[in-house]
């Protein structure tokens, strides 16, 4: 075996071998995960394992090759940079493709790796997944099985460095938790899901988790096919980060530059309800998404995207900044086994005030939509059709009413984000890094019966 | 490791060692799966080259059973040292059984491929003037298409596998695929229209597929969407054209019929074998030897041979589908139904290709037969809740019918409908089997490639889930 290099010297060594016409960029990184499951009191599976990655971008005269590889190996990374250079030789010159240049914003320097999660035994993990069982189990007669209960950890390295003379490296870990509880309730079964990730093992919410996924499975008992009709609905937290997920990826640049995206040069347009600030902040420590670097080694900032209803900017990475003539947002997302590409990394909205139910009573009648389904088949980020699978529950007289399934909700993004009614005050942070409040979307057509 | 074509991707000394150790702990059963994967692919986009791009991929996980409990690692070193050390940690996750002794490795450990032209053997010059040819022709289809953008992609996955039962088996798998995404622009907005062809065979697909035809297909369908109207709101007939309806099975029934979800009780099919579950013109197969299919593998990535399995025959539920885990709790055998989406995860319970065979009636008659309605004609993804049997799906083409014909071009959106109910309400099944698009299921988290198909048919009535009312 050959000596176990740390990855900012196994990237600065990599970068020291380019040709003097060639812009290099190399991204190495090393994960190790474990994940428990629990079924039937007992540990059903313990699945634990190490990789690695490295990913190669070269540019030569504006022409760029890219390859990338699970492995580390000294013989596979020259490989790599055999192949991103061979690679390159079919792509057609591009001015504007390039590395990032380094500018002069400094990066916030969060301290995102707590040790805590390296001290988990695998007694601590097995105990929790048992635990997070048996306490669905235990808190409602009618939960009668747990499909899945998970315990993870995991803990990443990852170093960029590159001829511009950007030379990053970071690491840290994360442990998340979820379940599955089945509701029974004659012959209907109703599934539930609740989960939690965070920094530290102590600041998972398991009562948070366990209440959640049993509410879930059991407020759905009895659910009914609803009539036809166009209301206002209630995306409850998570479907807001859906849907407002959707719409921040129409405002990247690549979609906005390649005419891809129906919001494309509207810059400075009220393109939804005054009521709507959103804007991407991996600055903010509070978000799981958060990171002192983007996916090109820049500096991470806080980007407005929509201010009061008005559309402020788009997100962007080196390349797509370049061919906009602006600068770059720090929105390169990628791993090491793929080229940069553009998205959020935090996104969040300006919550409202007051809670969920003083939202139902403002209003009075709709839905509350609780999930979504088929929003990679149903919704088209291109053109704004937007019509998914939902469920949930009625509201009647602005109060929480039965449970209803097996219907579709239907608008377009454009529309939707100007028929955007209110905001609730129920902020929290999701495990997938986004900072969101339930929203009120009113015209939108519920399908039924 | 530089394994070649005929020897083991690792040598069986190797792997036995890795074994016993596995088992060392007091494990019942053990594997170890070694998977090595090189794939590579071209994105052509505003008419360019943006980025061609490779990868490799080469690494094992090894599992030790003891009763239900399973332990699991993966590693990417295939030296003996990194192979023995992941044997161990699987091996601490499962420990407490008899001393069970490894059965000596059956089978050569090897395959051959059955690909005709590897792809990574062909000039990469060859695969940019394809992608070059289909942009153009996508282009010339209509001003009105704006944007191309074309998509190659080879892979080669190369997998053995060796249990503790003697299991020593390879397979060499070659995916090829080409997709095309066109966007067009007119008054009301912009529209998208996208064609893919994809199987498992190597560079030979473009001897038998033409991309040229391909692109225009794609143009038409973004042309198309350009003067459509919104989709109605509420119950209709719904007509699905052959071949791009097989995911509604896919989701309907599919999934429900995974061992590890029935098992579990999270699915409505549990306890339904020998039901009828559907109308008596229904029957489904999951076939993983269907000929270049996209879900076609000779093994399933747990060395077992896949088969043809019938699922639901004239209307009754005849079986489930299995992996190893689940069959032998059962004491049944395996259907060759486990997978996985690399070395780095646990198989699972996972459909094939998936399909239902012909009916009788003439497609032309269906469409004649339906009063009012919607005629899908590509179907994008889906996406089931098996425990209720709530299951969506994008329509990515679709048109009104009105009075037996086919009028007007529909906005898209999804469709949903409810498994046991679909099931129950096809009302006639055309006698034009196809096999649809190539398709990605994900499952917990994993991807596998899967195939599906069907003739035209039409279910009674389906939630339509647009804005018109």
């Amino acid at each position: 075996m050959t000596k176990r290099l740390e990855l900012p010297e196994l990237a600065d060594q990599l970068v020291a071998a380019a040709r003097d016409n060639e812009q290099l960029e190399v991204c190495v990184s090393r994960n190790r995960s474990t994940t428990v499951k629990a079924y039937s009191g007992q540990v059903e599976s313990v699945r634990s394992g190490m990789s690695e990655a490295a990913g190669i971008r070269i540019v030569i005269d504006g022409r760029q090759g890219f390859a990338s590889a699970g492995s580390l190996d000294s013989e596979v990374l020259s490989q790599l940079v055999e192949e991103a250079r061979e690679n390159l030789t079919f792509a057609e010159r591009d001015p504007h493709q390039g590395i990032a240049a380094p500018d002069d914003v400094v990066p916030p320097n969060l301290d995102l790796s707590d040790p805590a999660v390296l001290q988990v035994t695998e007694n601590e993990r097995s105990s929790v997944a048992i635990e997070l069982e048996q306490r669905c189990l235990s808190s409602d007669p009618r939960v009668n099985s747990v499909r899945s209960a998970a315990w993870s950890d995991g803990w990443g390295e990852f170093a960029l460095a590159s001829t511009s003379g950007i030379s990053i490296h970071s690491e840290g870990g994360s442990c998340s938790v979820g379940v599955q509880p089945l509701a029974v309730d004659g012959d209907e079964t109703q599934i539930g899901y609740a989960g939690d990730a965070a920094r530290r093992p102590d600041a998972l919410d398991l009562d948070r988790v366990v209440t959640e996924a049993v509410e879930n499975a059991t407020g759905m008992l009895g659910a009914t096919k609803p009539a036809s009709e166009q209301l206002t609905v209630v995306f409850e937290p998570s479907v807001a980060a859906a849907f407002l997920g959707t719409i921040a990826g129409a405002l990247t640049g690549d979609r906005v530059i390649k005419g891809r995206s129906p919001f494309a040069d509207r810059l400075g347009e009220q393109i939804a309800s005054p009521k709507l600030v959103l804007f991407d902040d991996p600055t903010n420590i509070e978000s799981l998404g958060a990171d002192n670097h983007d996916g090109e080694g820049l500096a991470t900032r806080k980007n407005l995207l929509i201010e009061d209803g008005v559309l402020s900017n788009y997100l962007h990475n080196s390349y797509t900044a370049r061919r906009a003539g602006v600068q770059s947002t720090g929105s390169a997302v990628r791993s090491a086994r793929s080229t940069p590409g553009v998205g959020i990394h935090a996104l969040c909205l300006v919550p409202g005030t007051g809670d969920r139910n003083e939202l139902f009573a403002q209003i009075g009648s709709g839905v509350y939509v609780r999930g979504v389904n088929g929003l990679h088949s149903g919704v088209n980020p291109v053109s704004g059709d937007f019509s998914v699978g939902a469920y949930g529950h009625h509201i009647k007289d602005g109060v929480l009413g039965a449970p209803f399934r097996e219907a579709t909700i239907a608008s377009t993004l454009q529309r939707m984000l100007l028929d955007v009614v209110a905001i609730g005050g129920d902020f929290e942070f999701l495990p997938t890094g986004s900072g969101v409040a339930s929203i009120a979307i009113a015209d939108v057509a519920l399908s039924g019966m | 490791m530089g394994a070649s074509m005929n020897s083991p991707l690792v040598d069986r000394e190797i792997i036995q060692n890795a074994l016993s150790t596995a088992m060392s702990n007091g494990g019942e059963w053990a594997e170890v799966f070694v998977e090595d994967r090189q794939s590579a692919s071209t994105e052509f986009d505003e008419g360019r080259v943006e980025a061609m791009v490779s990868s490799r991929d080469l690494g094992a996980g090894i599992r030790v059973t003891v009763g239900d409990a399973t332990g699991f690692a993966h590693t990417s070193d295939m030296s003996p040292t990194g192979l023995n050390e992941a044997a161990q940690a699987a091996a601490a996750a499962a420990r407490g059984g008899a001393q069970i002794t490894p059965v000596a490795l059956r089978g050569t450990g090897t395959a051959e491929t059955r690909a005709a032209i590897l792809p990574a053997s062909v000039p990469k010059a060859r695969k940019v003037e394809l992608l070059q040819k289909t942009d153009t022709a996508a282009r010339d289809e209509d001003a009105a298409i704006t944007q191309v953008t074309v998509r190659y992609s080879e892979g080669r996955r190369r997998v053995l596998v060796a249990n503790t039962d003697g299991v020593f088996n390879a397979d060499d798998q070659t995916r090829t695929l080409l997709s095309v995404n066109c966007v067009a622009s007119g008054d009301q907005g912009l529209q998208t229209g996208r064609e893919t062809v994809g199987y498992t065979v190597g560079f030979e697909l473009f001897d038998d597929h033409d991309v040229e035809a391909m692109a225009r297909r794609a143009a038409g369908r973004a042309i198309t969407k350009l003067s459509a109207r919104p989709a109605p709101s509420g119950q209709l007939p719904v007509v699905i054209e052959r071949g791009g309806g097989g995911v509604l099975f896919h989701e309907a029934c599919g999934h429900g019929l995974e061992a590890d979800l029935v098992n579990k009780g999270a699915s409505v099919f549990r306890d339904r074998i020998g039901e009828l579950v559907a109308a008596p013109s229904v029957t489904l197969v999951d076939d993983g030897t269907m000929g270049v299919e996209w879900g076609t593998v000779a093994i399933d990535d747990e060395g077992c041979p896949t088969q043809k399995n019938v699922l639901i025959e004239d209307g009754v539920l005849t079986d489930y589908m299995w992996d190893h885990l689940r069959s032998r709790s059962e004491g049944r055998p395996a259907s060759g139904n486990g997978r996985r989406q690399s070395y780095q995860h646990l198989p699972m319970v996972r459909m094939t290709n998936t399909y239902v065979t012909n009916g009788e009636a003439e497609p032309q008659d269906i469409i004649a037969d339906t009063q009012n309605g919607v005629y899908v004609a590509q179907l994008g993804g889906g996406q089931v809740n098996t425990a209720t049997g709530d299951f969506v799906f994008g329509m990515t083409e679709a048109y009104l019918i009105e009075n037996g014909e086919i009028t007007a071009p529909l906005r898209e959106g999804n469709l949903i409908g409810n498994g046991p109910d679909v099931l129950r309400h096809i009302e006639v099944i055309g006698n034009d089997f196809a096999m649809g698009s190539p398709g990605t299921c994900g499952k917990d988290g994993q991807g596998v490639p899967v195939g599906d198909g069907q003739p035209t048919l039409r279910v009674a009535a389906l939630t339509i889930g647009g804005t018109a009312s």
